[in-house]
């Protein structure tokens, strides 16, 4: 029997916010800053992190992963400061994360990746199989647990993905990459797929922390209670949707208040750099 | 644990479905029902004499479920070495794994065979590089497709670094152990250069990426030690039993470097 709250969900928190940076730079490769004086707080929520390609949304969430480093100022996890070249053992056990590029071993079956996987995170060894259980039946792929990786199809795994995303007003589809609409393309979003990357507790925490580079702008206003817009490694907006909407006016590209307040918000800073 | 178990009363009451128990009564009776099992089985015999119409349905629904379960697939049971496995080594390793292990037999068979034309052994110059193709195919990001999950993990950096480590030596060693004892080479002339360039490669690896130190050790040795021997068909100094004082040298230094930079493994620089 699994309690329902454990003494970690209900401890006080020692720390204002989950994610704090500031004057955050990251590199990407040798030279580039992708993440280039970042200034950005973060609590509970939902937060959907918009931008062009190149603003270096991936950076930040490697970053906030602890697969990168901050090469100067400062970032707080969950209270932890992230830095330097320690291991963060400890925190890394209550993130999780999904990296843009997701690869996985084809002879695995879902069961054993899965396991592999809570192995790795260092999940107690008497706990694996429950875990496990719980997160295949999450995804809806309980019936196919056992078949190998490689004979899941695209569907079977954007139908896992989408039923673990957050509200179900989202679950429409998650293969946007193939079939994405022509506005978004035109709105300035960037390639990639949706839902790339995101970090988050654990599935069985009570303190949630969805964090994730998207690409359609509109799907942030269903799933997201806080958009943070991001371009050339610093922040240009936060706040909520409804907000960002209403920056826009008619004479903004986008086919709904949000891409227009979503290409006001970019246009206006990046003209004025762009002129000289 | 207190062996306190519910009374008869409350429990009959409960299988009755009376309605006049207290609430924080049905509360701490159902805590209790949850965790003992000797009041369980007391509830189940209760609700047989109390309320025969919740042991009915409780009848009808099995025997309504008791087909279907018959007919659900049971798991198959698992294959447990193939997951212990993978926490010794990824499944992208092993065909550079069984290459290792082919280079070693070609070797071995062309020592054995053309051992009169050459006096250099093909299985004493290939050994301190062959667990470097190993090491280089556990850490990098272009083989395994799982390497950026790999490395958010806790148990990445030195911990899984070393375990990969270790299941190359395990097999390329063995393999090397044979290989030397058929063409009649002592074990520490290639088992010490073999393990100073696993350190080494290691050691560099920790700075700019495992995968890009392994291809250039590998290429600093076929260049400095392997073209030479060949051309002049004479053992090096480097594979002299002279020489072995310095490998150790280099072992030792590979091994502090690592320690040293322990945490270097942990972050995606490393799998380049």
């Amino acid at each position: 029997m699994m309690p329902a709250v454990n003494a970690a969900d209900i401890a006080p928190m020692p720390y204002a916010w989950e994610i704090r940076a500031t004057g955050l730079k990251v590199r990407a490769g040798r030279k580039r800053m992708a993440v280039d004086g970042l200034d950005l707080s973060l609590g509970t929520g939902v937060h959907g992190v918009l931008g062009p390609n190149g603003a270096g949304k991936t950076t930040l969430v490697r970053a906030l992963a602890t697969v990168l480093r901050p090469a100067e100022g400062t970032l707080e996890l969950l209270g932890e400061s992230v830095g330097g070249m320690g291991e963060h053992r400890a925190l890394r056990r209550r993130i999780g994360y999904l990296p843009q590029e997701f690869g996985y071993y084809k002879r695995f079956t879902v069961r054993e990746f899965v396991e592999y996987m809570a192995w790795l995170k260092e999940v107690p060894k008497a706990d694996i199989p429950a875990a496990v259980q719980r997160a295949v039946e999450r995804v809806g792929l309980a019936d196919r647990a056992d078949e190998r990786m490689k004979a899941l199809s695209g569907g079977a795994w954007c139908g896992g993905w989408a039923s673990l995303r957050p509200s179900s007003t989202t679950r429409r589809s998650c293969c946007w990459t193939s079939r994405r609409p022509a506005s978004t393309r035109r709105s300035g979003c960037g390639s990639g797929s949706c839902c790339s990357s995101w970090v988050r507790t654990p599935v069985w925490s009570c303190r949630p922390i969805w964090w994730r580079t998207c690409h359609l702008v509109e799907d942030v206003a269903a799933a997201c209670t806080d958009v943070v817009l991001f371009a050339e490694g610093r922040l240009v907006f936060q706040g909520l949707p409804d907000e960002l909407a209403s920056v826009g006016g008619p004479e903004h590209e986008g086919d709904s208040p949000l891409e227009r307040g979503y290409s006001a918000m970019l246009r206006g800073p990046g003209q004025g750099r762009g002129t000289w | 644990m207190s062996v306190e178990h519910a009374s008869m009363r409350i429990i009959d009451g409960y299988a009755r479905g009376d309605t006049d128990i207290a609430a924080d009564e049905v509360w701490a009776l159902e805590a209790h029902l949850e965790a003992c099992g000797v009041c369980r089985d007391r509830l189940s015999a209760a609700v047989g004499a109390e309320a025969p119409a919740v042991a009915a349905l409780v009848d009808t629904v099995w025997s309504g479920l008791e087909p279907e379960l018959a007919a659900t697939a049971m798991m198959p049971s698992r294959r447990r070495w193939s997951a212990r496995l993978s926490r010794w080594m990824t499944p992208v390793m092993v065909p550079w794994l069984a290459m290792a292990m082919g280079v070693t037999l070609i070797a071995l068979l062309l020592d054995v065979v053309g051992s009169g034309s050459h006096d250099v052994s093909l299985v004493l110059l290939l050994a301190p590089v062959l667990p470097v193709l190993g090491v280089a195919a556990s850490w990098s990001r272009g083989l395994d497709p799982a390497y950026e999950l790999t490395a958010s993990a806790p148990r990445a950096g030195l911990y899984l670094v070393l375990r990969r480590t270790t299941s190359v030596l395990a097999v390329v060693v063995p393999a090397l152990l044979v290989g030397g004892w058929a063409t009649g080479v002592t074990a520490a002339q290639w088992l010490l250069p073999c393990l100073a360039f696993t350190s080494t490669t290691l050691a560099f690896g920790g700075v700019v990426g495992v995968t890009r130190a392994a291809v250039s050790l590998v290429v600093v040795w076929a260049a400095v030690v392997v073209v030479p021997t060949l051309a002049a068909s004479r053992t090096t100094f480097a594979l002299q039993t002279g020489a072995l004082p310095v490998w150790g040298l280099i072992l030792a230094l590979g091994i502090g470097v690592v320690i040293a930079r322990g945490g270097a493994y942990s972050v995606l620089g490393a799998h380049r």
